[in-house]
Formats: C-alpha cells, sequence, structure tokens
C-alpha cells in the first residue's frame, strides 16, 4: 500500500463522515460547515487525480462563494429547527436500507468491474505526457479552442442567473422617501420651466379721470 | 493494493447513496435539501474526474468544468427563491408549500 493509497483512504473516510454529517446534523449552520469539509476532501481526492485546476477551482468557487452564500442564507432565516426536525427519524430504517443497498451493489460491481489501476501515458488529444503538461495550460488550451461556444454559453447562464436572483430578492419599500434617479433623469426643460404668455406692452390705466374725480372731491 | 478506477467510482457511489438517503430524511427541511443535491453533484463529478484521469481524456474535466458553472447558477437561484419563500410564508418548510394546488 503506497501512499498515495494511504491518503486515498483517509481523504475519503473524512469526505464519507463530513458527507454523513451534513445529512444528519440538527443545526443547518453545521450542515453548511460540514458541507465545507466534504469539499475540501473531494478537492484533495481530485488533486490525487491530477485535475489540479479543478480542485483549486472547487475550494475557491465552491468553497469560497457558493458555500459562503449558502452561510448566510442559513444564518438570516429564522429557522424553527423543531418543526424542520419532524418526522426526521420515521424514515431512517428505509432510507438506510436503500443506501446500503445502493452502496453494496455498486462497490461490487465497480470494485471488480474496473482494476484499471495505470493511468495513460499521454492525455486523448494533447499529444504530450500528463507529467510534463501543466493542466491548467491543457485544460485552457481546450476550453478556449474546441469548447469556446459552450464557454460563451456557460457565461450567458451565469449572467442569467445573476439578474434572476436580483430581481427576485430586490425588494421596492414604500415607505422610505427616496428620490427616483430614473424619473430625475427623464425630466425635460417643459417640466420645470412655464413660460407665461405677456405682451410687450400693456395699456395704462386712464389716468386723466381719476384725477378729475380727486379735484371733485376737493371742490 | 493500488488504487484502481474502481475506488474513485466506489467513492462516488457512496457520496451519491448518502445524499439520497439524505433527500429522504430531510424531507421538511428545504434548504438541507439543496446541500444534499449540491453534494450530488459532487459525487458526479467526483466520478467524471476520476474517468478522465484514468481514460486519458481530458475532456472530462472540461464537463465538470460546466457542471460547476451551472450549479453555481442554480445554487444561486435556489438560495433567492428560499430567501423570497421565507419572507412571504416565515418558514421554509416543504410541506406547506402547495399554494398551486399540483
Amino acid at each position: 500500500m503506497d501512499v498515495k493509497t494511504g491518503l486515498f483512504y483517509i481523504f475519503a473516510t473524512v469526505l464519507i463522515l463530513a458527507a454523513f454529517r451534513v445529512i444528519t446534523t440538527r443545526n443547518p449552520v453545521h450542515a453548511v460547515l460540514f458541507l465545507v469539509l466534504s469539499f475540501f476532501q473531494a478537492s484533495m481526492i481530485w488533486m490525487i487525480l491530477e485535475a489540479e485546476f479543478l480542485a483549486i477551482t472547487l475550494v475557491l468557487v465552491y468553497v469560497g462563494a457558493v458555500m459562503v452564500l449558502f452561510l448566510f442564507v442559513v444564518m438570516m432565516l429564522d429557522l424553527n429547527l423543531d418543526a424542520v426536525r419532524q418526522g426526521f427519524w420515521k424514515h431512517f430504517p428505509l432510507a438506510a436500507v436503500v443506501a446500503v443497498v445502493i452502496i453494496l451493489e455498486m462497490s461490487a460491481v465497480l470494485l471488480a468491474g474496473f482494476p484499471v489501476s495505470e493511468a495513460p501515458a499521454a492525455m486523448a488529444g494533447v499529444g504530450q505526457t500528463v507529467a510534463e503538461s501543466s493542466n491548467t495550460r491543457v485544460l485552457g488550451l481546450l476550453l478556449y479552442t474546441k469548447y469556446l461556444y459552450p464557454l460563451e454559453v456557460a457565461a450567458a447562464i451565469l449572467l442569467v442567473g445573476m439578474i434572476a436572483a436580483i430581481a427576485l430578492t430586490l425588494r421596492h419599500r414604500k415607505d422610505v422617501k427616496a428620490i427616483a434617479p430614473a424619473d430625475q433623469i427623464r425630466v425635460k426643460w417643459a417640466d420645470r420651466l412655464t413660460v407665461v404668455k405677456l405682451d410687450a406692452t400693456q395699456a395704462a390705466p386712464s389716468a386723466p379721470a381719476a384725477e378729475t374725480a380727486l379735484e371733485e372731491k376737493k371742490a | 493494493m493500488t488504487l484502481t478506477l474502481g475506488h474513485f467510482l466506489s467513492l462516488g457511489a457512496v457520496l451519491f447513496a448518502l445524499s439520497v438517503i439524505g433527500i429522504f430524511l430531510n424531507r421538511k427541511n428545504l434548504i438541507v435539501l439543496l446541500m444534499a443535491i449540491e453534494l450530488m453533484l459532487l459525487a458526479v463529478n467526483t466520478n467524471f474526474v476520476a474517468f478522465s484521469h484514468y481514460l486519458g481524456d481530458l475532456n472530462g474535466q472540461i464537463f465538470v468544468f460546466f457542471i460547476l458553472t451551472v450549479a453555481a447558477a442554480e445554487a444561486a437561484i435556489g438560495l433567492a427563491i428560499l430567501v423570497l419563500l421565507f419572507r412571504l410564508k416565515s418558514n421554509i418548510n416543504v410541506d406547506e408549500l402547495d399554494s398551486l394546488k399540483g
């Protein structure tokens, strides 16, 4: 048993224990933290499989962004744990039986059916040995040539996801006295300034008539 | 005893089975359901990476890359819907989500 095998068993054990705690733990915050642990272990497993770029991406993107998002949401919600946990152990025997059957059958088939233990010397479509080429560089070459169109579609999906998340959670509050920038920008000069039509010259009131009236009072 | 492809595939299978149990057990807790789905995707991705390594084909790793992209978008939208739901009903109990009368 070489070092790699030992490391695999350590990482796999911790991964499975963490995954088990994710689904059985009582507090959702603990579940998220165990999920972070299991992602780290999976990243190490991918490291054993010489997928360095994806292993680092898993830690950076998943643990750094998605899991932190989960953590924020879980901490923001005020969950009633007792109501959520109601009937938790009712389905456990059935679920355990199903899981044990799945695990035993698939392990029997997979362990016996895939005895490949040597990676091929050269990656298909790359033309050089795995050891002398950087995984990131080779992935980048493939991604930006053969998979350029899917990459752009992925970018569009991320954009749609971002816009959808913002649009869903945006809340318009009625009780705040905030200015609307859109309305401000849309204002024309005609809305602010009213031009009243006036004659340039106006006839003076008939002064001589008033004077004669005053003189009559004096008299 | 050296590592074979079967070891990694079994690990993926165990992880997938665990998340299936998680979905069975936490039928009322929407947020743990989302986490179980993330675990399932992790199991599938591990399978992809293992096959990619042992068959010497990098296209599998590219596929994992795209799965990660879509899963990130899915998690963001799922959590946004969750927050919206919590604002509306003040809980995330799956049993009470019957307003569509399905």
